[in-house]
């Protein structure tokens, strides 16, 4: 079968499919995460191995090393759509930049906040001046810069570009600054935050922290797509797609608090 | 029951491990909650201004 | 192209030179800045020279940012922005040449008065000499980053704060080099070497990869 993926770079074509991957995604999501919580809690040793035992608390990895994955990746698709929006000018790509930054904002200040509570019994301190812990900040920083820029211009085209190009600006700057932490002193360098090591991880923890990071990907899917869906209803409200649309769900019916699933039914009705 | 109190003491770690947890899918919930109820919103108004353009515009003329 | 340049720039001395009260209140306000350190963490000198080196390079960020908003602001709003977006010369060498007229009067004036803070803070000769040097390289940085956001918050209502967050943390790795060199040079003058170095690829770098970044931020923002 062939599929026609330029047909979804439509806002008008992709809010349906989006509508019927959210719940897929969330329950995927939720299941996975579930499983990892029940495997990182019951099926995994009470020490974390290694010179240095850590005891129970070091199982705040299974939601701190996903989350600060996530942050970084998320960011990673923030600066790609951004890129694809300016060289292509497609609405869709600056739509997805919005809908990904929130839940990559919520990642970077979740890595930050179990980080804090992970070191604080490993390392005897909330915080430290170490390169990951700043770079993580930084990159929270960046997440907040491009929310309150794109939310100052009130002219959404500009400020979709705006956005988009200090995205792109910030990527490029991430690696210099996470190199000038990591080397304040360029003549001789070190750190104080653990290598990441996945080859020396204990199999079942490994297991419960990669199906947590599975699950928050596919959870950050599903955040992504369900904001997406809102931010083309806002956008589009005077469009005709959706004007038929709600003419459609209101003539079913009142529209009420249950208006929004009369509609769904209906999107659906119509779709099938 | 002492299963209980040996799995939320996690080992004298209790604050530290459920502050994590505790915050972490306290803010995803309430991710998920507020992209919820901020749809019901968008499409309440949208529904109401659908409903507004249907009263002022004669049937015959609409669409 | 080379007339242009000196044109835009020329003209943009003219102008801010008609103004003064603008160069000198970025001026003082890093003077102001460095004085109430001591009077906030004590004066003691080995403390001060410890903390020396970072105040002077944090004042020196603020007063650079501060003086950002007005890169764009007045062409803006009396439309010469816009004669510039239609003229046939490249757009990124007519800002590289207003960033430099910017940077000639608000960066310039900090590197020449910055001995004078450093005494402030007990800091030796050569640790000036470093601190002048360093200065002279991150300054134009500084400038050059921050024409990108001043142009992305071209007009925007409190632009000045928005400014101030999003382009603060791409400060960072002129600010840790930058004061870095100077801290270093009070124990050993001969590790200064790497900073400089990278401070001047910073410069190379800003030169080649801001304009450009500042010319499309400057297109999105007056479409």
């Amino acid at each position: 079968m062939k599929i026609n993926w330029f047909k979804y770079a439509a806002p008008t074509a992709f809010y349906p499919l989006a509508g019927r991957l959210v719940p897929v995604l969330a329950v995927a999501a939720a299941a996975l995460v579930l499983f990892a919580l029940y495997w990182g809690f019951f099926e995994t040793p009470e020490r974390l191995g290694g010179t240095n035992p850590q005891k129970e608390y070091y199982r705040i990895i299974f939601i701190h090393v996903p989350a600060a994955w996530m942050s970084m990746w998320l960011y990673l698709v923030l600066a790609a759509w951004s890129a694809v929006g300016l060289v292509f000018n497609t609405r869709l790509s600056f739509m997805m930049t919005n809908a990904v930054a929130p839940t990559g904002a919520i990642f970077t200040f979740l890595a930050l906040w179990t980080g804090a509570f992970w070191g604080r019994p490993s390392w005897g301190t909330y915080w430290d001046w170490d390169p990951r812990l700043t770079s993580e900040l930084i990159l929270f920083f960046l997440y907040i810069g491009f929310m309150a820029l794109h939310s100052a211009i009130d002219d959404s085209r500009r400020a979709d570009r705006a956005a988009a190009l200090l995205a792109i600006v910030g990527l490029v700057m991430l690696p210099i600054i996470y190199w000038s932490i990591n080397c304040p002193d360029p003549n001789n360098c070190a750190a104080l935050h653990q290598r990441s090591s996945l080859t020396d991880i204990e199999s079942n923890i490994l297991t419960a922290m990669l199906v947590m990071t599975l699950g928050f990907w596919l959870y950050s899917f599903a955040a992504a797509f369900a904001r997406l869906r809102n931010i083309i209803l806002l956008r589009e409200q005077d469009s005709a797609w959706v004007r038929t649309m709600v003419d459609a769900a209101g003539a079913g019916g009142p529209a009420n608090a249950g208006g929004g699933d009369a509609l769904d039914a209906n999107r659906r009705g119509v779709s099938a | 029951m002492q299963g209980l109190i040996d799995f939320l003491s996690q080992g004298g770690y209790a604050f530290y491990v459920w502050s994590a947890f505790g915050m972490t899918f306290a803010l995803l919930i309430a991710e998920a909650l507020v992209l919820r109820r901020s749809r019901r919103t968008i499409l309440q108004r949208v529904g109401r201004l659908a409903r507004l353009r249907m009263q002022n515009v004669p049937p015959g003329e609409h669409r | 192209m080379l007339s242009v340049f000196l044109c835009v720039l020329n003209r943009d001395l003219t102008l801010a030179l008609r103004r003064r009260t603008d160069v000198l209140t970025t001026l003082l306000f890093f003077v102001i800045v460095v004085s109430l350190f001591p009077l906030g963490v004590g004066s003691e000198r080995e403390l001060l020279r410890l903390l020396g080196p970072g105040v002077v390079w944090v004042a020196a960020l603020l007063a650079s940012m501060l003086a950002l908003e007005r890169l764009f602001a007045a062409d803006y709003d009396d439309g010469t922005l816009e004669q510039l977006l239609l003229a046939g010369q490249p757009l990124s060498l007519l800002v590289l040449a207003k960033i430099v007229a910017h940077w000639l009067l608000t960066g310039l004036p900090l590197v020449i008065i910055a001995p004078l803070m450093a005494m402030q803070y007990a800091l030796e000769a050569t640790a000036i000499w470093v601190m002048m040097a360093a200065l002279a390289l991150g300054t134009p940085v500084l400038s050059l980053l921050g024409a990108i956001g001043a142009a992305l918050t071209l007009g925007l209502r409190g632009g000045g704060i928005l400014l101030s967050l999003l382009i603060l943390p791409l400060y960072i790795p002129v600010l840790v080099y930058g004061a870095g060199a100077v801290s270093v040079s009070v124990i050993e003058i001969a590790d200064t070497q790497p900073y400089f170095a990278l401070l001047g690829a910073f410069l190379l770098g800003g030169l080649v990869l801001a304009p450009p970044a500042a010319a499309a931020a400057l297109r999105i923002s007056m479409e």
